[in-house]
């Protein structure tokens, strides 16, 4: 188990959060949410609208969110919950930030698998270019977190930040992403080994190479 | 022997066309749906269980039994649901993504057939929240379903009503065990139940239920389309079908590949995976089936057929087929040491030998390490990794026992060494 407390519950925190509600477009999203489960199991979607409360939170402070105590009991209102039970939920699931995260949450797996293939040195680049574990860099672009397996072996090493992969990193492939996200770019997002498409065998595949250039049907072949 | 590419279900399992339905068409998904459904329930239940197919999210239990289990009828109004484990957070294991970003209307065509076979009312997807651009995939092939008819209302003009809802994870391995994931599903901590009751009695809200991994659904409308013999034509008795392999770790190209089960790990490694960093005679060990199964040294690996029964007879499993491969360049200890971390944080914190002990073994394998220990220690940890095991309400702490379990049976003489030479650093010191 790991460190999951929230933010100090503050004066300055309820004058900031107090106010938290689902914009236009948010709202929409939860209202989708809630529609995906049963009559009166409408707190199965507390995670979705944990979810989208940190997303909310993230544009309206330009990083990637987190969910303050007075957007966990607005989430907690919103599905007529006790708040201690949201606030188990939240503190229980690790992609939900409980303290302020930079703009762009860099997420370093540092698992056996990714750790075989040099995950020692991703997590040394970011550290170089002055990330810390845990903390959001002065200029508030960077959190550095290592995590746990994010099921990209076969593309190992690699870092989550935000919404995307980045995958075959080396130090020098890991710059080159990181430096693209600091000037305001998006750098391609997947596997950053020249010339490999996703998770096949580098350099191409061994099976399926006629799906390679076209829409290959193999039934007339059954 | 080798399987060809007409034998190969998941054709677009590299992403190199469209996911989407037409290009899915085009491939031969949801090709006459209805004439599947039309078999009836029953057969379609008889057809996946004498096609052999185990289930692919790592216990292997055969997919057609655990489906008979589902009630036929509702003799109290309850539903019944299909619950879809798409939370793959096993490390060393990365198919199920391929499936969902790429090939996804497999995996819904087979969510309607065996939710269909079950009688059940919808099937819900949990997929592992990190999937983020992978849930937007399969929602959308999903919203495109929906679009054409082939789920939801008559679905695919079957007569028969049908939801496929996605539920996304929020970063808990813990969740893939398939209690705390219906706990997660409704809305709590994901921590599993006690059984009995099993989820095919009371599941998802109280529910009949039973879940599934991603590949086990996928499979079914190929399965049944080409008959049940044409896939238990494929690995050794009672380890039918194909498989997803994902191969990661010191092989020169680490790749995910569908082949035969039953393929021996050499091969599977010499014909995909460009050989072992450094040759077969670099090659240190390999943890055949994802992080909770023990290491198998290299020299009994080699030869060995990649099925639920080859690897059960080295001491250790498929799991998921996540062959995680290891040269001689690997830090043994400091491998499964980085194991036993995550189990450390990943365990949920319900149960004390677990919550307790996970921590505890953590830190005797962080000391083994350097060699920081007593060599009694050796047989203390075993002791406790067995007062762990089995202790526990679900899986979690044998799995976090078992890879050091592994070492010590594979390598005490590695820990002995490093014990020693730690203590001889110290013996010069001094002097």
């Amino acid at each position: 188990m790991a460190d999951r407390t929230p933010a100090p519950d503050t004066p300055e925190l309820r004058e900031r959060w107090g106010n938290f509600a689902f914009n236009e477009a948010y709202e929409a999203k939860a209202q989708k949410a809630l529609a995906r489960y049963p009559q009166g199991r409408q707190k199965s979607a507390v995670m979705p609208l944990l979810d989208l409360a940190q997303r909310q939170v993230g544009e309206e402070t330009d990083t990637q969110g987190w969910l303050p105590l007075p957007v966990i009991e607005y989430v907690a209102n919103y599905l007529d919950m006790p708040v201690i039970r949201v606030l188990e939920v939240a503190t229980f699931y690790f992609m939900y930030n409980m303290k302020p995260v930079g703009k762009y949450h860099v997420q370093v797996c540092g698992t056996t698998p990714c750790m075989l293939r040099g995950s020692d040195d991703i997590i040394a680049t970011c550290k170089k270019r002055g990330m810390k574990m845990g903390h959001v860099s002065d200029d508030g672009l960077w959190t550095l977190t290592e995590v746990e397996c994010m099921g990209n072996c076969a593309t190992a090493p690699m870092v989550q930040i935000n919404d995307d992969n980045y995958e075959d990193l080396t130090p020098e492939r890991l710059d080159a992403v990181l430096d693209a996200l600091a000037k305001g770019e998006q750098p391609k997002t997947g596997t950053q080994e020249p010339g490999r498409h996703t998770s096949e065998p580098s350099g191409g595949p061994t099976t399926l190479k006629e799906m390679v250039t076209e829409n290959h049907d193999y039934r007339g072949e059954w | 022997m080798s399987l060809s590419d007409k034998d190969r279900i998941f054709t677009n399992l590299y992403g190199f066309q469209s996911a989407g339905l037409k290009a899915a068409q085009a491939r031969g998904d949801w090709d006459d749906t209805k004439a599947l459904l039309a078999k009836g329930q029953d057969a379609i239940i008889e057809d996946v269980k004498a096609s052999g197919l185990r289930g692919r999210g790592g216990a292997g239990f055969p997919t057609g039994m655990k489906w008979s289990f589902m009630p036929k009828e509702s003799k109290d109004g309850r539903p019944s649901f299909l619950v879809i484990n798409a939370d793959e957070s096993e490390p060393g294991s990365c198919k199920d993504r391929e499936i969902m970003r790429h090939d996804p209307h497999k995996l819904i065509e087979g969510a309607l057939v065996a939710g269909f076979a079950m009688r059940a009312r919808a099937a819900y997807i949990y997929i592992r929240g990190e999937y983020i651009r992978e849930a937007e995939a399969l929602q959308a092939a999903i919203d495109e379903a929906y679009d054409a008819g082939l789920i939801g209302k008559n679905a695919c003009g079957s007569g028969y009503d049908y939801d496929v809802f996605l539920h996304r994870g929020a970063g808990a391995y813990i969740c893939g065990e398939e209690t705390a994931l219906i706990e997660s599903l409704e809305g709590k901590k994901g921590q599993p139940r006690l059984k009995p009751p099993f989820p095919a009695g009371a599941g998802l809200y109280g529910c009949p239920t039973t879940v599934n991994n991603v590949e086990s659904i996928a499979v079914v409308p190929t399965i049944l389309r080409r008959g049940p013999a044409w896939f238990d034509g494929f690995g050794r008795e009672k380890n039918s079908g194909t498989k997803l392999f994902q191969i990661s770790g010191h092989v020169e190209k680490p790749c995910v590949v569908e082949e035969e089960m039953s393929i021996p790990f050499r091969e599977l490694i010499e014909r995909h995976c460009g050989g072992i960093r450094g040759g077969w005679d670099n090659l240190l060990a390999v943890i055949p089936g994802g992080s909770s199964v023990p290491l198998v040294p290299a020299e009994q690996i080699m030869d060995t057929p990649m099925d639920f029964d080859g690897l059960k007879e080295l001491g250790s499993g498929l799991g998921t087929a996540a062959v995680i491969v290891m040269d001689k360049s690997t830090d043994i200890v400091r491998a499964i040491s980085r194991i036993s971390y995550f189990y450390k944080h990943e365990s949920c914190g319900q149960c004390t030998p677990c919550r307790e002990g996970t921590g505890w073994m953590w830190r005797v394998m962080k000391r083994l390490e350097t060699g920081d220990a007593d060599i009694d220690e050796i047989d203390m940890l075993h002791t406790v990794t067995k007062q762990v095991e089995g202790h526990t309400i679900c899986a979690l702490g044998d799995a976090a026992a078992w890879p050091i379990q592994g070492l010590i049976r594979h390598f005490r003489p590695e820990l002995e060494r490093r014990i020693a030479e730690r203590a001889n650093t110290l013996q010069e010191a001094a002097e």
